[in-house]
């Protein structure tokens, strides 16, 4: 370290004396405390002793020795435990393999810097800095490269080339952009529909077995799906993320119907849309007791007996209602779809289609 | 003719329903009762007078305070008239009951009673009125289709209970408990039973057969731990991320001290 | 005598190949240039150097995971090895999951690692911000360094998302669900940019695909790119260094790259990839196998994103109810729309900090040594009402595993988490800021009046008092060594006329630096040491005192 900057340091911090640089709100005080300069080295044990300096040498010889033994054991380890339908053989194939490779990993990495610590010199050294500016020369010259350039392709004089070239840019984006419109077509008012029609039967998620309403007791919840929704069929899990329902049934004089919707339930059995209508997690959890739904993923809660109106959490509207009825054979049916979209909001949800 | 279709009926368990529930309409009793009528069996029969009267000396002496020495419910407990066999055995033998303190739901608990005294309670119980039966092996023989068993817990109970059936928090401080310590009789009871804020699920929602899936499948996660080495609860990325940062920065983090300071 | 000549014959070789190698690209010049190069070391500027290194692992155990993942959402019935999910329906993306997992030797140890590894990735990343920022590292020349590492850190987000993702089981897909629930709140556009994201209605059979590519391609060369962006500014700035004797902003202390860097850091690699594989042994991350595959009814309690996407999931949950207003016949979401809001002007004020504190410091020096934080209070309590407020979300998004471990009311918990949101980081600021100054206060103190000792003596006239050492030369210069900054007034500018901007920055100067404790100078050391002096000398005369 010159004794020059080390003055430099203590007037103000700038390396290069040529550009002096604005302390702005800091205050400099002269009668600051001086810079002792860098510590004294301390002598290690390995630098004094032979003794240490052979120990030392034995434990890196020793880690990087257990690295091949490490190593070499996972190779071993590899056919050692193979794996078949017992899970146990996953799990000591996982374990055996990991441990050797973790070992033959560790016995460098622990072994490089024992090296590094002990063996090699660790006395701290100073180097200097230059300011990241450029030297007003080499700026000087770099301005004079732009100023050239400019003058021999004309970029500042020829506006009107400037300026049809800033509008090439700006449009030659454009079609690598709109060449993305096919990654999904126009969502067109597919999320106001749901597999669900007139008289569709209310079947059992995931069979599909028709369900009668006296097989409902009072505190039961069935998880429904409309019938006929296959998992072969193409659309199957596109069709259940809109159509999934809840199915349960109360004590009638608990339930609150508006009389709008009186007729949509039967005899306390009550349906309703199982996707939230905050982010669309499946609302599931149904407490027997409270009538509560709640969504596991936000904790939006819903009051079943009050028209699924949200009693907590961040979602905003009650949880659409499926209307139902009886037909002669005793099998529930849909009315017909849902009244309104179900599942998240989105801007024009509320539009007529 | 009739009697032909009837007795068609009543050798499938759906049928059983129908005509349970068409029975029931007739007489006009109320939904209560046709809770209690989707899996009853005659129970007092198989049960001696003795037991029946051991059973009611237990009950007297350790539930008639907040049931009622009729078991016809206080202030302080519902009625017990009704509510079967099995639904003593599920409250007593997890230790459910007695109850304790007044939380916001019962809790689990050391048993307080032998499984003599346990039946001769339930005995009892079920000589009140007909209710559901302590579930045979046709619900908990755990010999069922695992891959069924799995694909129905995930749609009727892993919401509640977690995928890997580890529990999971309802409202106001209520829980669903973890399953991975419940026998399957209690699993095999709370299905049928719904207890407290559980859900009823009757045989015609989930069949014996499908109980007895869902049971083998738990039986399955009992008794395999993970290939992948320590669960860490099995309670997803939020116990994962915890070790992420305790465990693996925190252990670099130690090496990079010891990496940093000077040898002596 | 034989080995002098194998020396020989090495050194022969060494300087063979240098020779060789010199000759085709000429590597000695930049041999001369870094081969000596000095970098501090100190434990917390690691932490980026794990951040890489967790990144190579990353691109290591993802390239093997690509050789047996294949990302189609086409239907499939499964026949492989685990029991429990033999003949069920699941996209292939799900099937080949689980034979990775379950009938590759040595998959699911990679897939742990690769993990765990993107687990690390984003903490170490994270609290490596940290450091630079209360350290004062961002400070320049370096702000655009610390811009070019606030875009790595959201890219980790974005590659641990949609690598979160691809093996559709069920967690995963309501993972998706949830993202697609939010960008249907977005207005106008939401159900557009919907549509095409998943090919169609959600979930369609496009998104994995389209996911797999972003993950395995476009981010991890994202990132790639920033990391280059970032090193070469590494280099060219020097790295920074803690103050202390000998420290300054015009030299770097340390050690020379090779060979002790090299070993140091090379072997460091190795460490950080040997405790992944450690931890990938030995826990479980992702029991894929126990959600079974993507379907859009189930779901499991306990459906949490990985941590890092933690508090955006925390800030939907802690949304107040009935948020969403009708806009005419429109739905306005602000039940969606104020978390993503709230949770992007945190980003943004994060990415811009370094320049808002310029602008009121006025300094425009280059800074290379530094700040301990408790020498710049008002930055350190600014950061700790950050890192509280990212906290509290954070904590937002496990309400319902905090509500059962701890029993408590998952409504509570979550109410609770609400109020804390707002108040937490502003108790935090004041908390941390007297903390600082008192700290500031305790080092003055020292610097002029020494430690205390711990001796009692009684003086002559039974005074007792408390002998303090004085700091030596090296303990004395780490105290005092600190930028002392004031508070400005509003000054008129070169028309006369005082402006909005210059009154503003002299309001926020006073809120950075009204209380700030100047260091300690020489004259003022000087005069206390004078009086430490007369102390001395009364102590000692005691002490002789005492032997007559």
């Amino acid at each position: 370290m010159s004794e020059q900057s080390k003055e430099v340091a203590t007037t103000n911090h700038s390396s290069e004396a040529e550009h002096v640089y604005d302390g702005g709100l800091n205050v400099v005080h002269q009668d600051a405390v001086k810079d002792p300069g860098i510590e004294p080295h301390r002598v290690r044990m390995t630098d004094k002793s032979p003794k240490h300096e052979k120990n030392a040498v034995r434990q890196v010889v020793a880690l990087f020795t257990l690295s091949m033994l490490g190593s070499a054991f996972a190779l071993y380890a590899y056919f050692a435990f193979p794996i078949n339908e017992d899970l146990t053989t996953v799990r000591n194939n996982t374990l055996f393999l990991g441990v050797g490779i973790t070992l033959g990993l560790l016995g460098i990495g622990i072994g490089a810097v024992h090296w590094a610590k002990t063996l090699m010199p660790d006395n701290e050294v100073a180097e200097d800095r230059h300011a990241i500016r450029s030297p007003e020369d080499k700026r000087a010259a770099a301005i004079e490269v732009i100023n050239l350039a400019n003058q021999e392709s004309g970029f500042s004089r020829r506006k009107l080339i400037r300026r049809t070239l800033y509008g090439a840019l700006a449009l030659f984006p454009l079609p690598g952009i709109i060449i993305f419109g096919d990654l999904g077509p126009n969502p067109g008012d597919k999320l106001r529909h749901t597999a669900w029609k007139q008289g569709t039967r209310l079947a059992r998620d995931p069979y599909g077995t028709p369900i009668k309403a006296s097989e409902i007791t009072e505190g039961s919840v069935f998880h429904v799906i409309p019938e006929g929704l296959n998992p072969e069929q193409e659309d199957y899990l596109e069709q259940k993320s809109k159509a999934a329902v809840l199915l349960v049934r109360v004590d009638p004089k608990n339930l609150i119907e508006s009389d709008e919707k009186k007729d949509w339930s039967y005899q306390g059995i009550v349906a309703y849309s199982k996707i939230c209508t905050h982010v669309g997690c499946p609302v599931a959890l149904y407490e027997q007791t409270t009538h509560h739904l709640l969504c596991p993923c936000h904790q939006s809660t819903f009051d079943l007996v009050d028209g699924c109106k949200v009693i907590f959490g961040p979602a905003s509207r009650p949880l659409p209602q499926l209307p139902i009825y009886v037909d002669e054979e005793g099998y529930l049916r849909a009315q017909s779809d849902f009244h309104e979209p179900v599942g998240p909001s989105f801007w024009d949800r509320s539009a007529k289609a | 003719m009739l009697k032909n279709k009837l007795n068609g009926l009543r050798r499938s368990p759906k049928g059983l329903v129908v005509i349970l529930f068409a029975g029931l309409l007739v007489v006009g009793t109320g939904y209560t009762a046709v809770n209690a009528a989707v899996n009853t069996s005659p129970q007092a029969a198989s049960h001696s007078a003795a037991q029946i009267n051991y059973g009611k000396k237990l009950f007297l002496s350790n539930c008639a305070s907040c049931h009622g020495k009729n078991a016809e419910g206080t202030a302080n407990g519902p009625t017990l008239i009704g509510v079967g066999e099995a639904s003593v055995d599920f409250q007593v033998s997890t230790g459910r009951m007695p109850g304790a303190s007044s939380g916001p739901q019962m809790q689990v608990k050391p048993v307080q009673f032998t499984n003599d005294e346990i039946a001769a309670m339930a005995a009892f119980v079920g000589s009140l009125a007909t209710g559901p039966a302590i579930p045979g092996a046709e619900y908990t023989s755990g010999n069922g289709d695992i891959q069924k068993g799995g694909e129905l817990f995930r749609v009727n109970c892993a919401m509640c209970h977690n995928a890997a059936g580890k529990g999971g928090a309802l409202t106001e401080g209520k829980y669903a408990p973890e399953l991975m310590h419940s026998s399957a009789k209690t699993i095999a009871e709370a299905m049928i039973l719904g207890p407290q804020n559980m859900p009823v699920f009757n045989d015609a929602n989930i069949t014996p057969q499908e109980k007895n899936d869902i049971i083998t499948y738990l039986q399955y996660l009992q008794t395999h731990s993970s290939a992948g080495g320590d669960e860490l609860g099995g309670l997803g990325p939020v116990t994962e991320g915890l070790l992420a940062w305790l465990g693996l920065l925190g252990l670099i983090i130690a090496i990079t001290i010891w990496l940093g300071a000077k040898s002596n | 005598m034989s080995n002098t000549a194998t020396a020989k014959k090495k050194n022969g070789f060494l300087a063979g190949t240098a020779n060789y190698v010199d000759e085709r690209v000429g590597v000695a010049g930049v041999l001369k240039e870094f081969g000596r190069k000095i970098f501090p070391d100190h434990w917390s500027f690691m932490l980026g150097e794990v951040a890489l290194y967790s990144f190579l692992v990353l691109l290591l155990s993802g390239t093997f995971l690509t050789f047996f993942f294949q990302p189609s959402m086409t239907d499939v019935v499964y026949n492989g090895v685990y029991a429990p999910l033999k003949g069920a329906h699941m996209s292939i993306a799900y099937a080949s999951s689980l034979d990775i997992t379950f009938e590759v030797r040595g998959g699911l140890l990679m897939r742990q690692v690769h993990h765990w590894s993107a687990l690390l990735f984003v903490a170490a990343a994270g609290l490596h911000m940290l450091r630079v920022f209360f350290t004062g590292a961002f400070r320049k020349p370096r702000e655009l360094n610390w811009v070019v590492g606030f875009v790595l850190f959201v890219l980790g987000m974005a590659a641990g998302f949609t690598g979160y993702s691809l093996p559709d089981d069920l967690l995963s897909g309501n993972g998706l669900r949830i993202i697609d629930g939010m960008i249907k709140g977005v207005p106008f556009i939401g159900t557009w940019i919907s549509t095409l994201l998943f090919g169609g209605e959600f979930p369609g059979h496009s998104i994995v695909g389209r996911l797999y590519s972003l993950h395995i391609m476009l981010v991890p060369a994202l990132i790639l790119v920033f990391l280059a962006i970032h090193l070469v500014m590494l280099v060219l700035h020097k790295h920074t260094h803690y103050s202390g004797a000998g420290r300054k902003d015009t030299n770097v202390v340390g050690y020379p790259l090779m060979p002790v860097y090299v070993a140091k850091a090379g072997g460091f690699f190795f460490i950080v990839f040997g405790v992944i594989m450690l931890i990938a042994s030995f826990f479980t991350i992702n029991p894929i196998w126990n959600y079974g595959g993507y379907d859009p009814s189930p779901v499991s309690a306990g459906t949490q994103p990985d941590w890092y996407i933690g508090w955006l999931d925390g800030a939907l949950r802690l949304a107040p109810t009935h948020l969403e207003f009708m806009i005419g016949d429109n739905t306005l979401s602000m039940n969606i729309l104020l978390p993503l809001v709230i949770s992007l002007v945190f980003l943004a004020l994060v990415a811009l900090y370094p320049f808002f504190e310029n602008w009121v410091t006025g300094d425009k020096r280059e800074h290379h040594v530094l700040d301990r934080p408790r020498n710049a209070p008002v930055r350190t309590a600014i950061g700790a009402a950050g890192v509280t407020f990212y906290a509290v979300l954070w904590a937002g998004a496990s309400t319902d595993l905090i509500a059962t471990n701890f029993k408590m009311s998952l409504n509570q918990v979550l109410v609770t988490m609400q109020i804390s949101l707002i108040i937490l980081p502003i108790v935090a600021f004041m908390v941390t800021k007297r903390i600082c100054l008192s700290l500031q206060r305790k080092d003055r103190e020292i610097a002029l009046h020494g430690r205390e000792s711990g001796r009692i003596v009684r003086l002559p006239h039974g005074e007792y008092i408390e002998v303090h050492e004085a700091a030596n030369e090296y303990d004395l210069f780490k105290l005092v060594d600190y930028k002392d900054y004031q508070p400005t007034l509003a000054r008129p500018n070169a028309e006369g006329k005082i402006t909005i901007s210059a009154r503003l920055r002299a309001t926020a100067s006073r809120f950075y630096f009204k209380d700030s404790v100047s260091p300690a100078t020489m004259t003022e050391i000087e005069a206390n040491a004078h009086h430490a002096h007369e102390i001395e000398e009364q102590v000692q005369k005691a002490i002789e005192n005492q032997k007559l």
